[in-house]
């Protein structure tokens, strides 16, 4: 059994990732990656979030009538995210100024359902919160290379630390603007996903459409 | 006969079973550069054409030409102008001082000479850095590389101002080349226009490097504002005051991006499209009529706080990049539309969206670069309503 608790812990990490495979979760993945700090405790939001839920779920899973499922995980689900605010605004106030209505919005965030429709409803508790961790941890691997590349190319630094001195304070370093707005993620993200595709061509998925070529004589 | 000679004799080497078959790419590029492609038609249906992809891109490359010129000269112009009352600085106007040339604005030799002294650094940083890219690709993918990157690097000079500095360029056109081109599968496959995207990236990455009124003229201390920022902040009617005519506009003299000053380079190169029908003339006729449309109903609906409003459609047509995006990026057939039909459509959608970004968003004073990109991506949308509207059509028939 260890074994597989290993695989659940490491599979979504890049195997079978939920944003860069299953291409859940970009919408705060493009909000909150603007720097590293950010990032962190976005991750470690979604971490708890998804292993909590899960293992919650996964404790009811018997019991849930099949029709109100979806509600009833969104109640343990949101109960969750309002806690995990609630002590971000009393110990980390300024991030979660910034995080703002993302916190709020981990509710709605594909990954957490996708894992407790897909997992939770089915496995025994341990089992679904490891797998509530993995794939936080894999969401929030994304989330720290694309935090990086943003943060260090678009203001120059790496948590807040002047990595790069910009123009603006005497240094050489000219800050690439796009990259503070939220749509230069998806290139970082894109651009994330042709490089894992390339490690893992089995990733790769089947074309919807061949360009017909006629026989050549 | 000795290059052919030597061709012949190379290529065994790079044909398939050869030591550098994966070089291939490179050894076509080279060779269909001397000499025409040998490539014929080998497949259904035996439809035979002397425009192949060569010409047409090596046609487009002649149109600029006029434009090409005429940047150089504005160009030099324009700093010459300035230095007279500014005084000289930078490498350039150190060379220019060392070959005797001097800085008299009055002389053609003289700014067609210190335009080129911008102009060309920036065209050799762009044909480094996207010919490595390109290069890069077709080796790994063995695909060819085509003459459509010749038309995009000269497209993407032609489109920056004359102070951008030359990293920038580089990050530009691998941007262009990489994500608005190859990662899509190469010339032929690009819903965007790869040298509008390079630009794009450099406007929203370095702003302060791509718009304002420092960057026009690259000489210290001068400060010029483009004909399209005057009207915003004052209306088009005080651009006499500054000094610019609506013939200054037309034939180019004023600050702007290097080759997109020149209305009137633009349509002699628009006139070589058109004769030569690689441009086609729906997309033009559908861009100036919603230009001028949409222009003309902003006329009458008048506004008291934004003297844009009132900017006729012929000021519309000679500033900014209206003339240049009109000439060689909406008649660019791959993002276009490709029905005949969906090609009137796609014209007027930038024609009226470039009214609409220049004159109701605060934000951009310039519209033409946002207004060409924002049509190519429904460039496909527009083809697919034409081809269902043809279906209905005949199936009502068949009743």
């Amino acid at each position: 059994m260890s074994q597989t608790y290993k695989k659940m812990l490491v599979d979504p990490l890049v195997d079978n990732n939920p944003i860069t495979l299953q291409v859940l979760g970009v919408c705060s993945a493009l909000a909150v990656t603007s720097s590293l700090n950010v990032a962190v405790v976005m991750t470690l939001a979604v971490t708890v979030v998804t292993a909590f839920s899960s293992m919650f779920i996964s404790i009811l899973r018997n019991h849930i009538p099949g029709s109100i499922r979806i509600i009833v995980q969104m109640v343990i689900i949101a109960s969750l995210v309002i806690v995990v605010d609630q002590v971000l605004k009393a110990y980390a106030f300024e991030i979660s100024k910034t995080l703002s209505v993302f916190v709020g919005l981990i509710i709605t965030n594909c990954i957490v359902m996708g894992r407790a429709e897909a997992f939770a409803m089915q496995n025994p508790p341990l089992a679904s919160f490891v797998d509530g961790i993995g794939n936080g941890l894999g969401y929030g691997l994304i989330l720290l290379l694309v935090g990086f590349v943003r943060e260090l190319f678009g203001s120059g630094s790496l948590f807040g630390i002047t990595i790069l001195e910009t123009v603006n304070n005497g240094g050489w370093y000219v800050p690439n603007g796009l990259l503070l707005l939220p749509p230069s993620a998806f290139f970082v993200i894109g651009l994330l996903i042709w490089a894992f595709r390339t490690w893992k061509p089995e990733q790769v998925e089947e074309r919807e459409f061949k360009i017909q070529s006629v026989e050549e004589h | 006969m000795g290059l052919r000679n030597f061709f012949d004799k190379l290529e065994p080497h790079f044909v398939k079973g050869g030591k550098y078959e994966r070089y291939f790419p490179i050894f076509e590029m080279v060779e269909s550069l001397v000499y025409t492609p040998k490539t014929v038609t080998t497949m259904a249906p035996h439809a035979r054409s002397y425009v192949d992809m060569k010409r047409i891109m090596t046609y487009v490359v002649i149109a600029t030409i006029p434009a090409i010129w005429f940047s150089m000269y504005n160009a030099g112009l324009q700093v010459n102008s300035a230095i007279a009352t500014l005084g000289p600085s930078g490498w350039r106007a150190a060379i220019m001082e060392f070959l005797g040339v001097g800085f008299d604005a009055n002389s053609i030799f003289a700014n067609i000479m210190h335009g080129a002294l911008y102009f060309i650094p920036i065209y050799l940083t762009t044909l480094i850095v996207g010919g490595i890219w390109e290069v890069l690709f077709s080796v790994v993918r063995g695909h060819e590389v085509n003459e459509g990157f010749l038309v995009t690097s000269m497209l993407f000079v032609l489109i920056l101002p004359p102070d951008v500095p030359l990293w920038q360029v580089a990050l530009g056109i691998s941007f262009g080349v990489v994500i608005g081109k190859e990662v899509f599968g190469g010339t032929g496959k690009n819903f965007l226009n790869p040298a509008l995207t390079g630009r794009a990236f450099l406007y929203f990455a370095y702003p302060s490097y791509m718009s304002g009124d420092t960057i026009w003229t690259p000489v210290d201390g001068f400060s010029g504002a483009t004909a399209l920022s005057i009207s915003a902040s004052e209306g088009y009617e005080k651009l006499a005051t500054h000094g610019i005519t609506w013939m200054d506009a037309f034939i180019g003299t004023i600050q702007g991006s290097l080759g997109e000053t020149s209305a009137l380079a633009c349509m002699i190169g628009l006139a070589f499209l058109l004769i030569t029908k690689i441009a086609n003339w729906r997309l033009v006729l559908g861009c100036l009529g919603g230009m001028i449309g949409f222009s003309l109903l902003l006329n009458v609906i008048g506004s008291d706080t934004n003297p844009m409003f009132a900017m006729p459609w012929y000021w519309h047509f000679v500033t900014g990049g209206f003339a240049f995006g009109l000439a060689f990026m909406v008649t660019e057939p791959v993002s276009a539309s490709h029905t005949n039909m969906g090609r009137y459509f796609y014209g007027a959608l930038i024609g009226f969206m470039v009214v609409m970004i220049r004159v109701i968003n605060p934000a951009f004073p310039e519209g033409m670069m946002l207004a060409i990109l924002f049509a190519n991506v429904f460039a496909p949308l527009i083809d697919y309503f034409v081809v269902q509207s043809n279906v209905k059509r005949r199936k009502k028939r068949n009743v």
